[in-house]
């Protein structure tokens, strides 16, 4: 039994690292009140800037390589964000549309740069990826140390203690709170002198950021290279965590471990008892039926911010 | 002033035009020459007849997911979920194509059919559940197009074939393609589908502005409340028009299968059609003709694309580009009225 979950949960940890970031990107941008289906566009942006930087600068970076691409990708992906913003704050897209325009975009523009500056259709792999580690002392506590803290990443406990931080952030600060009521409320928002249009801004490019993050440490944990194929669809899938943990922080890192656990369980299922006799294709549909589910209320009722979705005229009622 | 139905022709115009513009200026940006890059572009749409077939081939799925994704607009809903539809309509149609064995005229609309069946029922569910729930719909259209990805796969693997990764070839009876059609456009993969298409759009016009129906359905797209006092079913027309919706784009997956592979391989990734559909019905303005211009137009460029690289060196990726600034630009289309409004009194 210890044998089975020392394989599965730092794979599943492993995994949910990316959705984790991404998802509390997605819950930024959502309780604002803008919608964020660009999350997967932005993870392309986050995996693309995090590899050719990455490439780009091993050889004066050395060892710091993996982080400061991940940093250079969160800024790239910010300002990329900013896109759906002005569309879909100042000129009041729709923005599932301007969501799907950022998908498009950030793909195009990947795999454009890619030919253009590599002359093939994917990057070279890096030569300096994120490594698993053991985290020193935690590493050496019987049992748990095996489980959690042997052969991990730190990119995963960094995720988690983001969640975190993303919960306090949004549920006990003035600014989190400021964030939250414009995406309920947003004319009482501004009736009590909160700037919706601001609120808005900075929410969509936090989550662009946290989009970015996502998508590197994907491509730098995970895929080690870009292209076309190298994000397909786990910008979608933090949506579904986003959605899934009720567009709660801790409940989206929740969802997205949860995606990421089922994911690892896709991919080494085979060597896991009790789970070999079940047929793959049920572990991999399992995230998107479950949310499903969940927004059909049979697994508590999913409740979206009031205001999601609705660009704030000034003046309307 | 300008009337609204000026306007509603002018955006996607200008947007088409600001698009292209873009990727000019990237083609300048780096060190190509724009002139040179749209005509290996045209001429990759249009230059022989190979090309010429290719883009119509390409433009007759588009025009089905473009209806699709239109028609759900139409009454208030945002179908993102074509994609899925396509293919488990692409799944539905090969297997029907390659398991039964009957005359052409039954096998093929039995084929059809039951693409448009699979597509319709792919749209019921985020349908039902809208109608029934209030549940968002492109949430849960995302999802189901995740389980059409995984779940066609699996049948194909497991069900229609013995662990291969492409079905058998849909028999003789069943194929839209025709020798024909492909000898006088030096072989492209031309086939009948882009007749099914355009009887789809001309049904779709009708149903929606000469019929009862379709009167309800465009009165729930423009306001729920008022239709529902009016004693129209609203639930009833959401479901309608999701299953309708989900036909559209179960029809554009038979294109694919019975047209232009004949056959249906797994997928790693999605197809791209339903996701282009959304492009092409924004550009079209959720009309029937505008639907099947803008697939005209998208098709073009896909196509014409392809011949980019060898044309003028530039990465065909470039289209991309211009096809997602385009799809900004017609959403912002609230700027460009302001715009135009101000280039106006400017003018005065």
């Amino acid at each position: 039994m210890l044998d089975v979950l020392q394989s599965i949960i730092p794979i599943a940890l492993f995994y949910s690292a990316p959705l984790i970031f991404t998802a509390l990107g997605g819950v930024f941008s959502e309780r604002s009140g803008v919608v964020n289906i660009g999350l997967e566009g932005l993870m392309v942006m986050g995996a693309f800037v995090g590899i050719v930087f990455n490439l780009a600068f091993v050889d004066v970076l050395g060892a710091a390589t993996p982080w400061v691409s991940v940093l250079v990708a969160m800024v790239v992906s910010a300002v990329f964000s900013s896109i759906h913003a002005v569309a879909s704050v100042s000129f009041r897209a729709d923005q599932v549309v301007s969501g799907v325009a950022i998908n498009f975009l950030a793909l195009g523009l990947g795999v454009f740069l890619t030919k253009q500056w590599y002359g093939k259709g994917q990057t070279d792999m890096v030569s300096r990826p994120f490594y698993s580690t053991d985290i020193p002392f935690l590493a050496d506590i019987p049992i748990i140390g095996p489980l959690l803290f042997q052969k991990i990443y730190l990119t995963s406990y960094i995720a988690i203690i983001a969640a975190i931080v993303a919960w306090y952030v949004l549920y006990k600060t003035p600014f989190g709170l400021r964030l939250r009521s414009v995406g309920e409320h947003p004319m009482a928002a501004d009736t009590n002198g909160i700037n919706v249009y601001t609120m808005r801004y900075i929410a969509v490019i936090i989550s662009g950021a946290l989009g970015g993050l996502g998508g590197s440490v994907f491509a730098l944990t995970i895929a080690l290279n870009f292209s076309q194929s190298t994000i397909v669809g786990q910008g979608f899938m933090s949506l579904a965590a986003v959605i899934f943990g009720k567009w709660h922080p801790l409940g989206a890192m929740g969802a997205a471990l949860f995606f990421g656990f089922a994911q690892s369980l896709s991919v080494i299922g085979a060597g896991v008892p009790f789970l070999a006799d079940v047929p793959k294709i049920y572990l991999t549909i399992a995230p998107y039926l479950l949310t499903i589910l969940a927004l059909a209320g049979f697994i508590g009722r999913a409740e979206a911010p009031k205001a999601n979705g609705q660009p704030y005229i000034k003046g309307s009622r | 002033m300008f009337s609204n139905r000026m306007f509603n022709i002018l955006v996607p115009i200008i947007s088409v035009v600001l698009g292209l513009i873009a990727g000019a200026i990237i083609m300048l940006g780096f060190g190509y020459n724009p002139f040179q890059g749209y005509l290996a572009l045209i001429d990759g749409a249009f230059g022989n007849a190979y090309f010429f077939g290719e883009t119509i081939r390409q433009v007759t799925p588009y025009i089905l997911t473009g209806l699709a994704v239109a028609f759900a607009f139409r009454a208030g809903l945002f179908n993102i979920g074509a994609e899925g539809q396509v293919i488990v309509g692409w799944l539905a149609a090969v297997w029907i194509g390659t398991t039964i064995e009957a005359p052409m005229i039954v096998h093929l609309p039995l084929a059809l059919f039951a693409a448009a069946l699979a597509g319709g029922m792919w749209g019921f569910v985020p349908g039902l559940l809208k109608a029934k729930l209030g549940v968002h719909e492109v949430i849960i259209t995302i999802m189901m197009n995740y389980i059409a990805l995984y779940l066609t796969n699996h049948l194909i693997r497991n069900v229609l074939t013995d662990t291969k990764d492409t079905t058998d070839r849909v028999v003789e009876s069943a194929a839209l393609s025709s020798e024909w059609l492909m000898t006088l456009t030096s072989y492209s993969r031309l086939h009948w589908g882009i007749l099914v298409a355009l009887v789809a759009a001309v049904f779709m016009w009708f149903l929606l502005e000469k019929t009862t129906a379709g009167y309800e359905l465009r009165s729930v797209g423009y306001n729920r409340h008022a239709s529902e006092y009016a004693g129209m079913k609203v639930g009833k027309n959401i479901i309608l028009a999701m299953v309708i919706s989900g036909g559209f784009a179960g029809l554009a997956g038979a294109m694919e299968g019975l047209g232009t592979f004949g056959y249906m391989p797994t997928h790693s990734a999605f197809t791209n059609i339903g996701f282009d559909g959304i492009a092409v019905a924004l550009l079209g303005g959720n009309a029937a003709l505008g639907t099947v211009i803008a697939a005209f137009l998208f098709g073009t460029l896909k196509i014409g694309a392809l011949n980019m690289p060898t044309g003028a060196g530039v990465p065909a990726e470039l289209v991309e580009i211009v096809i997602a600034l385009i799809i900004f630009f017609v959403a912002s289309s609230y700027i460009i009225r302001w715009a135009l409004l101000r280039l106006k009194k400017e003018g005065k």
